[in-house]
């Protein structure tokens, strides 16, 4: 059994803003019968420009009528411009959360508003022109793409779990793997580091905190892939390593080393390293 | 709030008459069943009264039970145990509907390198005989057809595909985890060479199954170990459980005859009630050759998980084929098998019942749900008004 929250329970069972607006400015219909959840948005502008009047209808599970409810709510009283910046994540928050695998009901909350705006305005949504990568599910580059970025996806579970990308037949797996890191490579390089430089770390201390980031964060997400990593020597900040394993051939192997394992010490030891790839 | 319990094929309720039968055997009787003392050897006893039992709900010998930990265990028993005693066949034949317990383990032999027919199903549910028979060859070591199915209570003729396996030479088995205690069973009358069932599906607790395997025929045990189950089965004996299932099969050969009338008449009313009341109901699986306690009806336009949880808020539990029940993003590989179109599957309910079901339960079940589908089809976008839009899927 799901546990939704109270505030799923009860738009769920006393959902706001049920139907189809008269005469509507806008209207934006994603998902389908065969998917398993459909929502339908239907806006009304005013003179001001606000949304004046939402209404949804909704086939799919209690999460997804919550989240259509709950984006009604969220967007009446507000001009498209602002109604725009809402996320899925921001559904999510509105609802007090939502399970892991009931995230892509708040995606598909998010993608009806902005196709109900698309239709406002008479344009074409930016994901029609992307390329289907999941068959089963009709699901597009650009809506992979936008989710990956929007929410910090890193693993292909979640990615179905947030847009039911890979959810069906299986067959596209490898695609939206390549999708992810690419992705998370634009991601990271635009991302500021958050946390703080290490200060304070005498040299012996970084040696040994690199070394055991390798050998605990690092090591075993490669061992995932059939790879491996071999700490080389570490020159000031910086580190040089050796890739083993898959890694040594795999193509993505210099993304790996830059936005992951780099990041990762970067996250963890000291700010200043870089690494550096050496041949044995 | 009451609960009304209709999901009797997820599960049963273990009867009063089996936790008291099983109870002295914890703390009491808990002897070991092997040892030579008189405290073990009353045990034994009580063991073999369980396996007679048993034996008599199905109609075999009491050295043909074996008893296991579940129905899955049994399911894996009986197909590798064919495998192994068979090593020079290489195909197994089964169907699209089966149970994970088979579905799953197929799956993992046809990687292994083993070649399995997959038998399809129509919209009824129901496999063709000349399928079946251009399907089992010299080649095929085990033909594995449930009984029943779990989903739509449809039943396979079970009887008439073993003997056509055994016309090929090749064994047959079935799991029949939900028909045992809901039809009668006379495996004596039967060319069925091995049977699955499963204590919980019948009001004994869960962890105990037994897998019945006819006489003669040969057989190569899953779990080795000690001498017990006569070398078929290691491992010490679930002793308290064992007595349970013992119980269990006793009860559901009194309560046949009540299941087959009074309870088909409760599930008979349940769907014919739903159907004249609701619009766009459809009964999944043919009427005529199914369980007497199952209903899959599929509510159009509306999702499944959503049907539940109102039915959960008035205290009635049952089940569904819907994608977002399962954890997975696709309905029911039973109902995909069958055809049932994706604007049906999403909305599918199974009512399962048991003899423990009342007249006013039903009846109650009857007053909540055509609310309950109304409320969600006036908040979905394929439901207009009375009639509904045609199916735009893509």
């Amino acid at each position: 059994m799901w546990v939704y929250t109270d505030k799923v329970k009860e738009l769920f069972d006393n959902p706001k803003n049920v139907g189809e607006v008269e005469n509507a400015d806008g209207v934006g219909e994603v998902g389908s019968l065969s998917c398993g959840d459909a929502l339908k948005l239907t806006f009304k502008l005013d003179k001001e420009g606000r949304i004046a009047d939402a209404k949804f209808q909704t086939f799919g599970c209690a999460s997804a009528i919550a989240s259509s409810s709950a984006l009604t709510e969220m967007i009446i009283g507000k001009t498209l411009e602002e109604a725009e910046t809402i996320t899925n994540q921001d559904i999510v928050e509105y609802l007090g959360g939502l399970p892991d695998k009931k995230m892509h009901c708040s995606v598909m909350g998010q993608e009806a508003l902005r196709a109900a705006v698309a239709n406002y305005r008479g344009e074409k949504l930016p994901k029609e022109d992307s390329d289907i990568v999941c068959e089963c599910f009709g699901v597009t580059e650009k809506e992979i793409e936008d989710a990956i970025l929007d929410n910090s996806l890193t693993t292909l579970e979640q990615v179905t779990d947030y847009t039911k990308a890979g959810g069906g037949c299986g067959s596209c797996h490898e695609r939206i793997e390549g999708i992810l890191q690419r992705t998370l490579g634009q991601g990271e390089a635009e991302v500021e580091p958050e946390k703080p430089a290490k200060s304070g770390l005498s040299n012996i201390q970084k040696m040994k905190l690199i070394e055991e980031t390798l050998e605990r964060e690092i090591q075993p997400t490669l061992a995932k892939d059939g790879g491996s990593i071999e700490l080389v020597d570490i020159i000031g900040d910086r580190v040089l390593v050796s890739l083993r394993g898959a890694c040594a051939t795999c193509k993505a192997s210099d993304i790996t080393l830059k936005h992951y394992v780099e990041s990762k010490l970067r996250e963890l030891v000291t700010d200043n390293l870089v690494v550096e790839e050496v041949a044995q | 709030m009451k609960t009304i319990y209709v999901d009797n094929n997820a599960t049963t309720k273990v009867a009063p008459e089996v936790v008291e039968e099983m109870s002295p055997y914890f703390s009491e009787l808990y002897g070991n069943p092997s040892s030579m003392h008189f405290f073990g050897g009353q045990v034994h006893t009580k063991v073999e009264e369980a396996r007679e039992r048993v034996a008599a709900l199905i109609g075999a010998r009491p050295q043909e039970i074996i008893f296991t930990s579940c129905g899955t265990e049994s399911d894996n028993t009986a197909i590798m145990s064919a495998l192994e005693s068979n090593p020079e066949k290489r195909h197994v034949v089964t169907t699209r509907v089966e149970h994970p317990a088979v579905k799953n383990l197929v799956g993992h032999l046809k990687r292994e390198g083993y070649r399995v027919t997959e038998l399809p199903v129509d919209r009824d549910g129901l496999l063709s005989m000349d399928e079946v028979s251009r399907a089992i060859t010299e080649d095929t070591a085990i033909v594995s057809v449930m009984w029943a199915n779990n989903e739509t209570g449809v039943l396979f003729p079970v009887e008439e595909i073993a003997n056509v396996a055994k016309r090929r030479g090749a064994i047959f088995h079935t799991d029949a985890v939900q028909a045992v205690g809901k039809i009668p069973i006379n495996l004596a009358e039967t060319q069925i060479d091995m049977l699955s069932l499963s204590g919980h599906k019948l009001h004994a607790p869960k962890g105990i199954g037994v897998i019945y395997v006819r006489r003669g025929t040969r057989f190569s045990p899953y779990i080795i170990g000690g001498h017990q189950e006569e070398g078929r089965r290691g491992g010490t004996e679930n002793v308290p459980y064992i007595i349970g299932m013992g119980k269990a099969c006793e009860l559901a050969a009194n309560h046949l005859e009540d299941m087959q009338v009074r309870v088909k008449g409760l599930r008979d009313k349940l769907e014919n009630t739903l159907l004249e009341k609701i619009p766009n109901s459809i009964i999944n699986g043919a009427r005529d050759q199914r369980l007497p306690s199952t209903a899959s009806i599929s509510f159009e336009y509306v999702e499944g998980e959503s049907i539940l949880l109102k039915l959960s808020d008035h205290g009635i539990c049952a089940s569904s084929g819907s994608a977002c029940t399962s954890g997975s993003l696709e309905p029911s590989h039973v109902l995909r098998a069958m055809g049932v179109p994706f604007t049906a599957a999403h909305g599918s309910i199974r009512f399962s019942l048991s003899f423990y079901n009342t007249e006013e339960e039903i009846d109650f079940i009857l007053e909540v749900m055509p609310p309950i589908i109304e409320k969600l089809r006036a908040i979905s976008p394929f439901w207009d008004g009375s009639i509904a839009r045609s199916c735009t899927a893509s």
